[in-house]
């Protein structure tokens, strides 16, 4: 069958489809950004894969670098007002 | 009524994924050839990577107003009203300051790299300044923010350096009798290697004071 | 189907995904994640829908990208500033007196 060159996009997108899952749908907000992070992270190669290695490089250092430690500032700032006021 | 408005709903956009799906697979009919008109008109861009070619000559508009949209986001976030400063936060560890310290002019270094190799191969002012963004936000949480105040003083002349040159150009070339950024083929290169460095300058500013938020740099100042 | 196509689907699914909880979430945070994420499914439709290796979208992309990231860091600290009272609006006491 032809199918096996397919198998490293097969695994990539169920891969990419389960971390923005629990990006989204994760309870805590910490957990959701650290899947956020590493959902950028499988895009970058995603771009890889589509003969895109600019986007790949933008993505690896915005999409996931950049938007997680902004993502991570807010959550912590977020996390101290929550035990103020439980 | 909730379950059910919640079915409905993941009901309504499974059927919008399948149709948005058999829509993105239908064959589309050809239309002009952009890659080869690319690849043909490489030879006066002043560049040899294809990327690089359409984002600061073919499509230098999109590039500039970019850096306007940076600018706009970058003013919003400093017309609110500042935060108190954070508290508690853990002191620096002996691991993160000499990793930041190895670390730091690595980044650096790669960020200038990026910025040449982008003439010939992947590489590019945003991906630059994105790295040296990291490289000062690493900075930043390593305890190593004496650049900070410097930074306050600077930051709007730092921030639209970058339009400012582009802009610079775009009226230089419009004088000289061609078009807004119609950039001469003669001196393309050396033009997209002067845009893009300022560029890089200005999006890692940007980006560190989008990553610093409201009126923080006052706070840390010394 | 080629593995194009195979991308160009699963961006269409990631949007559906992403809408879904944009609509069901309830922190603003997590509504800002699912902008982002179909904000990244689209970018994947736009890329894996060109020829392989056409940089024309691939330079919108980055474009893209750039603009994202700021409008995240934009819509962060909005909510930031939702959430947390500032300097000047608190109370005289200090926060424990509330």
């Amino acid at each position: 069958m032809t199918l096996l060159p397919l198998a490293p996009d097969v695994l990539l997108g169920v891969a990419l489809l389960f971390t923005a899952w629990r990006a989204l749908y994760t309870q805590a907000l910490f957990p959701a950004v650290v899947f956020f992070v590493a959902f950028g992270m499988l895009l970058a190669l995603a771009w890889m894969r589509l003969q895109a290695p600019d986007v790949a490089l933008a993505e690896a250092a915005i999409g996931a670098g950049l938007t997680g430690a902004l993502l991570m500032a807010a959550v912590a700032r977020l996390r101290g007002r929550d035990e103020d006021r439980p | 009524m909730k379950a059910f408005a919640s079915a409905a709903l993941a009901l309504l956009l499974a059927g919008l994924a399948a149709v948005l799906a058999w829509t993105v697979t239908r064959p589309v009919t050809p239309g002009r050839d952009v890659p080869a008109l690319i690849a043909g008109a490489l030879d006066v861009s002043g560049v040899s990577h294809p990327v690089t070619a359409v984002l600061l000559n073919f499509r230098g508009y999109d590039t500039l107003l970019e850096l306007v949209v940076l600018l706009i986001a970058l003013a919003g976030v400093r017309c609110l009203a500042p935060l108190p400063p954070p508290r508690g936060s853990a002191p620096v560890g002996g691991v993160l300051r000499e990793l930041a310290s190895l670390l730091l002019p690595v980044l650096v270094l790669v960020a200038v790299y990026l910025l040449w190799a982008g003439a010939t191969r992947p590489g590019g002012a945003f991906q630059g300044g994105a790295l040296l963004a990291a490289a000062g936000i690493l900075a930043l949480l390593a305890g190593r923010d004496r650049f900070l105040w410097r930074l306050e003083h600077r930051l709007w002349p730092l921030a639209c350096l970058g339009v400012a040159v582009f802009l610079a150009v775009a009226a230089g070339t419009l004088a000289a009798g061609g078009v807004l950024l119609g950039l001469p083929s003669a001196h393309a290169g050396t033009l997209i290697l002067v845009i893009e460095g300022f560029a890089l300058l200005s999006i890692a500013v940007t980006l560190v004071a989008l990553f610093l938020g409201t009126g923080e740099l006052e706070d840390r100042d010394p | 189907m080629t593995g194009q196509a195979l991308y160009a689907v699963l961006g269409c699914g990631l949007f559906c995904l992403g809408f879904h909880a944009l609509v069901v979430a309830a922190h603003p945070l997590r509504r800002l994640l699912a902008v982002n994420v179909m904000g990244s499914s689209v970018f994947l439709v736009l890329v894996a829908g060109a020829a392989p290796g056409d940089p024309l979208p691939q330079a919108l992309v980055i474009t893209g990208i750039v603009v994202a990231v700021a409008a995240t860091a934009l819509g962060l600290n909005l909510l930031l500033r939702l959430a947390v009272p500032a300097a000047a609006d608190e109370p005289a006491d200090g926060e424990g007196g509330s």
